[in-house]
C-alpha cells in the first residue's frame, strides 16, 4: 500500500497542473498582503469605524494574525475548487488517459486503488493547507509582525491577544484540512462517474456553490435542511476566533463533515468496484 | 479481452485462466499475466522509463532495475528510455506497452489488437517480436485481432468468434487445410475454354468461372501442374495468386464467401 501510494504521489507531483494551485494560493496571498502594505492602514480605519468611537484602541492592528485572517476569509472559499483539480481527475484524468485499464491489469483491487486515490488527494490537500499557512500566516507575521487580533463580527467585536492566537490558527488549519478532505472526497466519487476530468471538477465545483448559496439563503424553507448540508459546516473554522470557543458547535461540523466523507468514500468504492471499464 | 481481464463483467458465466477461476482469484492470476488492452496509452508526461518502474511496482513483485533494462532492450527501446512518452511515435508506444506487459515475466500475455494503428513495418517489427516472445523465450500469447493476415502469420491455434459467439476452434494448420487454398487464375479472355475443364480433375477444383478469372479451391502445390495445363491447351495464364486463406475460411464461416457459380 505504502509503495502504491508512494507511485501515486510521484505521478500527482510530476504534472505540472498541480502546481498551478500552490501557485494561485501564493499570488492570492501576496496580492492581499500587498494591498494591505500599501492600504491597510485605511481598511482598519473604514472597518472599526463606530467602534473607536467608544472604545480607544491602542497597538499594532494591523498585525500578520489579522491579515491572515482577511487571507483565510478571502480564499478558503476558493480552495475547493484547487483541490477538486487533482482529486476531481484522480479517476476520470486514468480514464481519459486510458491508463486506467492498464492499472487495473494490474494485481491491485479496485478498492485499493480509490483508498490510493483518496489518500493521495488527502496529502495533497494536507500540503495545499499548510502552504497556505506558510504563505498567509508566515509571511504576513514576517511583513506585519505580531499583535492582538481583532475579530470583527455582524454583531460582536472580539479581541484575541497575541499569545492567545496561534493555537487557534492550527486548530482552524486543521479543521481546513477536514472541510477539504470533504470536498476531495466528493471530486473522488464525481470522478469515478466520468471518463474525463472537465466533469468532475466543474460538478464539484457547481455542488458546493450551490449548496453553499442554500446555506447561506435566510429562507425559512430551508433552515430544516441547512444543518445537514456539509457546506454549512465549512465554515466551522471561524469558531475558533470566537470567544468562547463553540466546541460544541466545531465538534458537530467535525461530526458532519466525517461522515459525509465516509459516505462520499464509500459510495465511491461501492460504485467504482462494480463498474465495467469501458475507457 | 476486458472480461477475461476483469475490466467488465460478464451477465453469466465465469472466466477460468489455467484451470482458476477469475473472479476469485484476481490479484492472484493478475500476478502472472501481462497485457495490452487496445492502445497501450500511458503518462505522457512522464518518460518511458518512468512508465515503466511505476507499472512494474504495481506488478506485485520487486522487480530489480536490471529487468527493467532487460525489457528495454528486447523490446528495442534502449537508449530512448530517458524521454517523454508523449514524444514516443505509435510503434514506440506499443513497443513500451509490451515492455510493461513483460517486466514481471508472466506466463501469459494478452494482447488485444496489437498491431492496431503500426505502420507497415512497425507491424512486421511487433510481429517479429511476438513470434520471438513465443519461441524463444516461451511465452503463452493471446491475441484477438481484425487482421487474419497477421493472426495466420503468428498463431499456432486461434478462435473465430462472429457476431459474440465462437464459431471455430483449434490449431490454425489443421484448420487452414492447405488442399482449400483459393488460387485465382486471370486468364486471357479472348481464350476458347469452352468445355475444356468439365472432363478435367481440375472441374472438381473449380469453384467459380467467370471471363478472364477462373478460381480453384486445391493446394497451391499444385498450381504449377494447373498453369502447365492451361498454357497447353493454348489458355494465356495472365496471372496466378493465392487468396489469404484465413481470410476465406472466416468468410466462408460467415456466409459471406464467394459462391460457386
Amino acid at each position: 500500500m505504502i509503495q502504491l501510494l508512494r507511485i501515486e504521489l510521484y505521478k500527482i507531483f510530476k504534472r505540472p497542473r498541480t502546481y498551478i494551485s500552490f501557485g494561485i494560493v501564493t499570488a492570492i496571498t501576496f496580492v492581499i498582503q500587498l494591498a494591505m502594505l500599501t492600504d491597510g492602514k485605511s481598511f482598519i480605519g473604514f472597518a472599526i469605524q463606530g467602534i473607536d468611537e467608544q472604545f480607544d484602541i491602542q497597538g499594532n492592528m494591523l498585525n500578520g494574525y489579522l491579515v491572515t485572517y482577511i487571507i483565510l476569509q478571502s480564499l478558503l472559499i476558493h480552495i475547493p475548487l484547487l483541490v477538486a483539480l487533482v482529486a476531481g481527475d484522480s479517476l476520470a484524468g486514468e480514464a481519459n488517459l486510458g491508463t486506467l485499464r492498464l492499472l487495473l491489469t494490474k494485481p491491485i483491487t479496485r478498492p485499493q486503488l480509490v483508498m490510493i486515490k483518496f489518500t493521495a488527494s488527502f496529502i495533497y490537500t494536507v500540503l495545499l493547507i499548510i502552504w497556505l499557512a506558510v504563505v498567509a500566516l508566515l509571511f504576513s507575521v514576517l511583513l506585519f509582525g505580531t499583535g492582538d487580533l481583532i475579530n470583527l463580527k455582524s454583531d460582536a467585536f472580539i479581541m484575541i491577544l497575541k499569545d492567545d492566537v496561534l493555537w487557534r490558527y492550527a486548530a482552524a488549519f486543521g479543521f481546513a484540512i477536514l472541510a477539504m478532505t470533504t470536498i476531495a472526497s466528493l471530486a473522488l466519487l464525481l470522478s469515478a462517474f466520468a471518463d474525463n476530468s472537465i466533469g468532475p471538477i466543474i460538478s464539484t465545483i457547481g455542488i458546493v456553490v450551490v449548496l453553499t448559496i442554500l446555506s447561506n439563503l435566510e429562507i425559512p424553507l430551508f433552515h430544516h435542511i441547512k444543518p445537514y448540508l456539509f457546506t454549512s459546516h465549512m465554515i466551522g473554522w471561524k469558531g475558533f476566533f470566537d470567544d468562547p470557543v463553540p466546541y460544541g458547535a466545531i465538534g458537530r461540523s467535525c461530526m458532519v463533515l466525517l461522515a459525509y466523507t465516509g459516505a462520499f468514500l464509500g459510495t465511491t468504492i461501492f460504485y467504482f468496484n462494480r463498474k465495467d471499464i469501458q475507457s | 479481452m476486458r472480461m477475461l481481464l476483469g475490466l467488465i463483467y460478464p451477465d453469466s458465466g465465469s472466466v477460468y485462466i489455467n484451470g482458476t477461476e477469475f473472479g476469485n482469484h484476481r490479484r492472484y492470476l493478475l500476478a502472472s499475466i501481462g497485457a495490452i488492452i487496445e492502445r497501450p496509452d500511458m503518462y505522457g508526461y512522464l518518460s518511458g522509463w518512468d512508465n515503466l518502474k511505476i507499472f512494474a511496482a504495481l506488478s506485485g513483485s520487486k522487480i530489480p532495475a536490471t529487468r527493467l533494462h532487460e525489457v528495454l532492450e528486447l523490446v528495442g527501446l534502449k537508449g530512448r528510455e530517458k524521454d517523454l512518452v508523449k514524444a514516443y511515435s505509435q510503434g514506440m508506444k506499443q513497443r513500451l506497452g509490451i515492455a510493461i506487459a513483460l517486466v514481471h515475466q508472466p506466463d501469459l500475455l494478452i494482447l488485444d489488437e496489437p498491431t492496431n494503428g503500426l505502420d507497415p513495418q512497425g507491424i512486421a517489427e511487433m510481429r517479429s517480436l511476438i513470434v520471438s516472445l513465443s519461441k524463444d523465450h516461451g511465452k503463452t500469447i493471446l491475441i484477438s485481432s481484425h487482421l487474419l493476415v497477421e493472426i495466420e502469420h503468428m498463431a499456432t491455434s486461434m478462435l473465430i468468434i462472429h457476431k459474440g459467439k465462437k464459431v471455430v476452434d483449434g490449431q490454425v494448420n489443421q484448420l487452414l487445410n492447405p488442399d482449400e487454398s483459393l488460387i485465382e487464375v486471370c486468364i486471357n479472355p479472348d481464350a476458347a475454354i469452352g468445355d475444356k475443364l468439365t472432363l478435367t480433375k481440375w472441374n472438381k477444383c473449380l469453384q467459380t468461372r467467370e471471363t478472364g478469372m477462373l478460381t480453384f479451391k486445391m493446394n497451391p502445390a499444385n498450381t504449377p501442374e494447373l498453369t502447365r495445363w492451361l498454357v497447353s491447351q493454348d489458355i494465356g495464364v495472365l496471372e496466378i495468386k493465392s487468396k489469404h486463406s484465413l481470410e476465406e475460411y472466416f468468410l466462408s464461416l460467415t456466409n459471406d464467401t464467394v459462391t460457386k457459380n
